[in-house]
């Protein structure tokens, strides 16, 4: 028995002088983050990584920044939070990265930022719920164009459309996954009713592994509410359109959360069952004049995502994925070196000139102004991806500076 | 609470559809566990293999997926066989198979998924077919053919499932073996390719259960462990080794989640499903039709 | 060597260990070991159950979540203390594993493996629909900033505390299976109704094994909503958790507190060292192959390679 203890611990010291063992030649200015590579978020996880590798190579192909070239260090996150503490100590500690950025999602941004807070890094996040609401941490930024308030921003086209329409609906219907992302919007809708004094006649949430959405929209439809806002993933968002259409569910207007419609799976998937659902984007070929560059940053991510088994369109994550890597490039430019602090500062006052348009950050490190799209589907004819890549099959709503049309309701009536 | 008649009418049919579905998924584990006492937990894993392999063929010929599944069925059918005899020669043959077994076929699983998501990438994939938006109305009541189709294939191979263990020598012989191995050797038939052959048939099922799946919903590598549970209470439920056993416990279990959905709400359905396999296992250890 | 003089070294290891660490300067060993330290736990734990008695526990996530679970409640209703989070965690979790233990009542084998599945399913939703603790939406858990002991961060701290932890967890697993309380469970595991008949007490055996056993789990799980400072259902409900706290014991071996050990720290450092060395799919294919490949080729564990080894030398 005390052979076997001393085994043990000889095994342990040897273990951890291995992970001590310091990294070597550090080169290139490198960029350290995890990502979700496998796991039930691997597909955005993956096209974003993508989006990340075309802007590295972009910059080194002009030199680097700050006459570095520019690495990206990675470790796949399996989409699982319990592995995010270790991966951003190794690279803080182990391979000594010179900057931080975040993985997709709320579930890996929360794990980093206690350690991000200890070492006072400036840390950009991609596509976090209100990450920083609990933290209130002043180095950290995002770039979901959600606005300062992620859960109001992202309601409140829908609301607005919806209050817009005549004559005025009076009830309505909220129902949800029970996950992270679908609880905020709820939580959003649900101060939006309270702002524009709707009724609530149905609010209920179901689990992520339905298989049926039918009993779900039935009960819904026996409430005959005016407008059914709906908050889901992409399987579940599936489920929900499908058993709208087989239910005949009729609704002034039907969507408003729906997480899915915005990738070349479900758009080509479901075809024409998306006429006349209202949703969100954060970008469709509809507004290209309003987004000058993105049209070689698409075509360039197209061509690999093919490759690589993700999301064709790459309309949704990809591009802000690219724009959260030019914030750091310009911020690291203008003040000419790794400084947190300065970066963060810089961060904090300065406009950035993106991809995806012109950013400005609030305090808590949020868009200052929300920018979600909201959008209608229609005319959509057939299942193939090409449609999906012109104009014309997607009406914008909202924000009004972006607007292309009006809303057409009752729901119903868009599938003729 | 009130309960109008459409949509309790409407609640029973989406659960007895939903049903046939989860008796399509637990079929083959009613076998490979029930009967042959292997823990198969990969096998949602091959449900989704099954998944893929219509999803492929129908990108490229447009044949329906479940049509396609009952063709290349030999396939899943031979790596079964494959399958059960590694699983023989390290395990069953030297008397340790249950738990040791179990973390064989975990392993598998991940494998399998790991092999999914390198070949065909992360994305959810769908497969639409001719049916796939008609829904036929009879009075209020609808039926959604996304969902009546697999459900129909899916009794009828349960059923011939069914009616072959009970109706064919080598069925018989199947039953025999989850019975007494020892008698089946004295009366001259080697239980170890009798098991083989069930084991194989079980994953043979499991192939078929994904052209279902992907008919109902997208699918993505990862799905698979979200069943596990679900085929495993379906099957001790329903009693083990029971094929009528399991369609019967898919119908309670469907139309339990179809009705909490409906009435009370969709957020408590897994928990009065397992409740219920708690429940019964509580009162009554060998499921509704068990012995 | 006597339980007492095997505590007294356990603890003392613990301590040197801590002290050792002090010296480490990079934080990536104490998230990595953390890790490697919580699963050694949850196999030590596991196998009490499942490798001395022999009731297969499916459900190791439930009870692992039922200790992080207690600590946000606590978190949430009073901001307790560390220390007070880890014991009432590890209480409720022994009353959930009391509960579990009279399952065994009427339930053997695959049906007892099933009956903790479906605990699990069932305690998940009601995590998801309490809204108290964040339900669905998950809580944040923000560690404080004043760290006790002088330590430079809080990651430190909660390494210490595992440390500590599993020293208690393998004494605890030592001193079960070196008693008249091991040989009875080992009795159950052989043959209940044997048992049953030769006098043993079997269900006050079975109960108080299954109660360590849950308790130890959910010992494990209370420091890890401050390791995460973020914790949801679906992570601390991990399939991970039950998979590896079944797959570790039986790759290091079932039959001593050693296996587990063994296990937990060849397949937990594998996986954060593949973690971070291939980083694509291929991480969990090489986990699936190595369980794959030791269930195959060391029926009885690498503790069954030593005592063949052992007693081919003698």
């Amino acid at each position: 028995m005390n052979r076997l203890t001393t085994w043990f611990t000889t095994g342990l010291i040897v273990f951890s002088l291995a992970l001590v063992a310091p990294a070597l030649a550090q080169q290139p200015l490198k960029i350290g983050f995890g990502m979700s590579l496998t796991g039930p978020l691997a597909g955005n996880g993956k096209a974003a990584l993508i989006a990340m590798q075309i802007w590295a190579e972009d910059l080194n192909a002009k030199g680097g920044l700050l006459g570095r070239k520019v690495e990206l260090v990675y470790y796949d996150d399996q989409t699982n939070p319990s592995t995010v503490p270790s991966i951003y100590n190794k690279l803080l500690d182990v391979d000594k990265v010179d900057l931080l950025v975040s993985g997709y999602g709320t579930n890996v941004i929360a794990p980093a930022m206690p350690i991000v807070m200890q070492r006072n890094m400036a840390f950009m996040g991609l596509f976090g719920l209100n990450v920083n609401s609990k933290f209130d941490y002043d180095r950290y930024f995002q770039i979901m164009p959600a606005g300062p308030e992620p859960a109001i921003g992202w309601t409140q086209g829908f609301f607005d459309i919806a209050m817009g329409l005549s004559p005025k609906p009076q009830t309505i219907a909220l129902v949800g996954a029970d996950a992270e992302y679908p609880a905020l919007a709820l939580e959003g809708a649900r101060a939006q009713v309270k702002r524009t004094g709707l009724k609530v006649v149905y609010d209920k949430t179901y689990p992520p592994n339905t298989v049926d959405f039918s009993p779900i929209v039935r009960a819904i439809a026996a409430t005959n509410a005016d407008l059914v806002f709906v908050a889901s993933y992409p399987p579940d968002s599936a489920g929900m359109v499908r058993a709208a259409n087989e239910v005949g569910l009729k609704a002034r207007m039907f969507g408003g959360g729906l997480v899915g419609p915005q990738f070349a799976a479900l758009k080509t998937q479901l075809g024409p069952l998306l006429n006349g659902i209202v949703n969100y984007e954060t970008y469709v070929p509809d507004v290209a004049g309003k987004f000058p560059f993105l049209e070689q940053f698409l075509a360039k991510y197209q061509g690999r995502a093919i490759r690589e088994g993700v999301d064709p369109l790459g309309f949704y994550l990809p591009p802000y994925a690219y724009a959260m890597m030019q914030v750091l490039e310009q911020a690291i430019k203008a003040t000419g070196g790794l400084d947190q602090a300065k970066l963060a500062d810089y961060m904090h006052t300065y406009e950035f000139d993106t991809f995806v348009g012109k950013v400005r950050f609030a305090k808590n490190g949020e868009w200052a102004q929300p920018r979600m799209l909201t959008v209608q589907y229609h005319s959509v004819i057939g299942n193939d991806l090409e449609q999906w890549m012109r104009p014309g099959h997607v009406t914008v709503l909202y924000p009004a500076s972006y607007a292309t049309g009006t809303v057409k309701a009752p729901y119903q009536d868009n599938k003729k | 609470m009130e309960f109008p008649t459409a949509l309790v009418l409407n609640a029973i049919i989406a659960g007895l559809l939903l049903g046939g579905f989860y008796a399509a998924l637990s079929v083959g584990i009613s076998i490979s566990f029930g009967m042959l006492d292997v823990v198969n937990i990969a096998h949602p894993a091959f449900i989704i293999l099954g998944s893929y392999i219509a999803y492929i063929v129908n990108g490229w010929m447009g044949v329906d997926p479940i049509v396609v599944s009952l063709v290349v069925s030999p396939l899943f059918f031979a790596l079964g066989i494959l399958l059960y005899r590694i699983y023989y020669v390290c395990f069953e043959r030297r008397g340790q198979e249950s738990l040791r077994g179990l973390a064989f076929f975990f392993g598998i699983l991940f494998i399998t998924e790991v092999a999914l998501v390198l070949i065909f990438g992360v994305d959810y994939r769908m497969v639409r077919t001719a049916y796939s938006e008609t829904t036929w109305r009879l009075g209020p009541v609808d039926f959604p053919m996304r969902l009546v189709v697999p459900f129909l294939v899916s009794v009828t191979m349960v059923v011939g499932v069914q009616l072959f263990l009970t109706h064919t020598f080598f069925g018989r012989a199947v039953l025999a073996v989850a019975q007494d191995p020892l008698a089946l050797r004295l009366m001259g038939v080697n239980p170890t390719r009798v098991k083989g052959l069930a084991f194989a048939l079980s994953i043979a099922t499991a192939g078929v259960a994904g052209a279902f799946l992907i008919v109902i919903q997208p699918v993505q590598p990862a799905i698979g462990r979200e069943y596990i549970g679900l085929v495993f209470a379906i099957c001790v439920l329903g009693g083990m080794g029971s094929i009528w056993g399991t369609l019967l416990g898919a119908f309670v279990l469907g139309i339990a989640e179809s009705f909490t959905s409906t009435f009370f709400g969709p957020s408590w359905a897994p928990a009065v499903s397992f409740g219920l396999l708690l429940a019964a296992l509580g009162f009554k250890p060998s499921g509704l039709l068990g012995r | 060597m006597k339980n007492r003089t095997f505590a007294a070294l356990a603890f003392a290891t613990a301590v040197a260990v801590i002290a050792a660490s002090r010296l480490i300067p990079n934080d990536y060993f104490f998230s990595a070991a953390y890790t490697v330290l919580q699963f050694i736990i949850l196999a030590t734990a596991w196998n009490i159950l499942g490798g001395y008695t022999g009731y297969v526990n499916f459900g190791s996530a439930a009870f692992f979540a039922t200790g992080a679970y207690s600590s946000v409640f606590l978190y949430k209703a009073l901001h307790a203390p560390l220390v007070v989070m880890i014991v009432t965690g590890t209480l409720a979790a022994g009353l959930l594993g009391l509960a579990v233990g009279y399952l065994t009542l009427r339930m053997r084998g695959v049906f007892f493996a099933i009956a903790t599945l479906a605990l699990a399913v069932v305690l998940y939703t009601f995590v998801v629909n309490w809204d108290y603790v964040g339900g669905a939406r998950g809580a944040y858990i923000i560690q404080p900033r004043v760290i006790p002991f002088g330590l430079p961060r809080y990651i430190h701290l909660l390494y210490s505390a595992m440390v500590l932890m599993t020293a208690l967890a393998l004494v605890i697993a030592r001193a079960i299976e070196t008693s008249t309380i091991g040989r009875g469970l080992a009795a159950i595991r052989d043959d209940e109704l044997a048992a049953e008949c030769a006098g043993v007490p079997t269900l006050r055996l079975k109960l108080f094994s299954a109660t360590v056993s849950g308790a130890l789990m959910g010992m494990a799980g209370t420091t890890f909503p401050y390791y995460l400072a973020y914790i949801e259902p679906s992570a601390a409900f991990s399939l991970s958790y039950a998979v590896n706290s079944i797959a570790m014991p039986l790759i290091g071996g079932m039959m001593s507190w050693v296996g587990p050990v063994i296990g937990a720290v060849l397949l937990g450092s594998v996986q954060q060292i593949v973690q971070v060395t291939i980083s694509s799919a291929w991480n969990l294919l090489i986990v699936g192959v190595l369980l794959v490949a030791f269930v195959t080729l060391a029926p009885n564990g690498i503790m069954g390679w030593v005592d063949a080894w052992r007693r081919k030398r003698r």
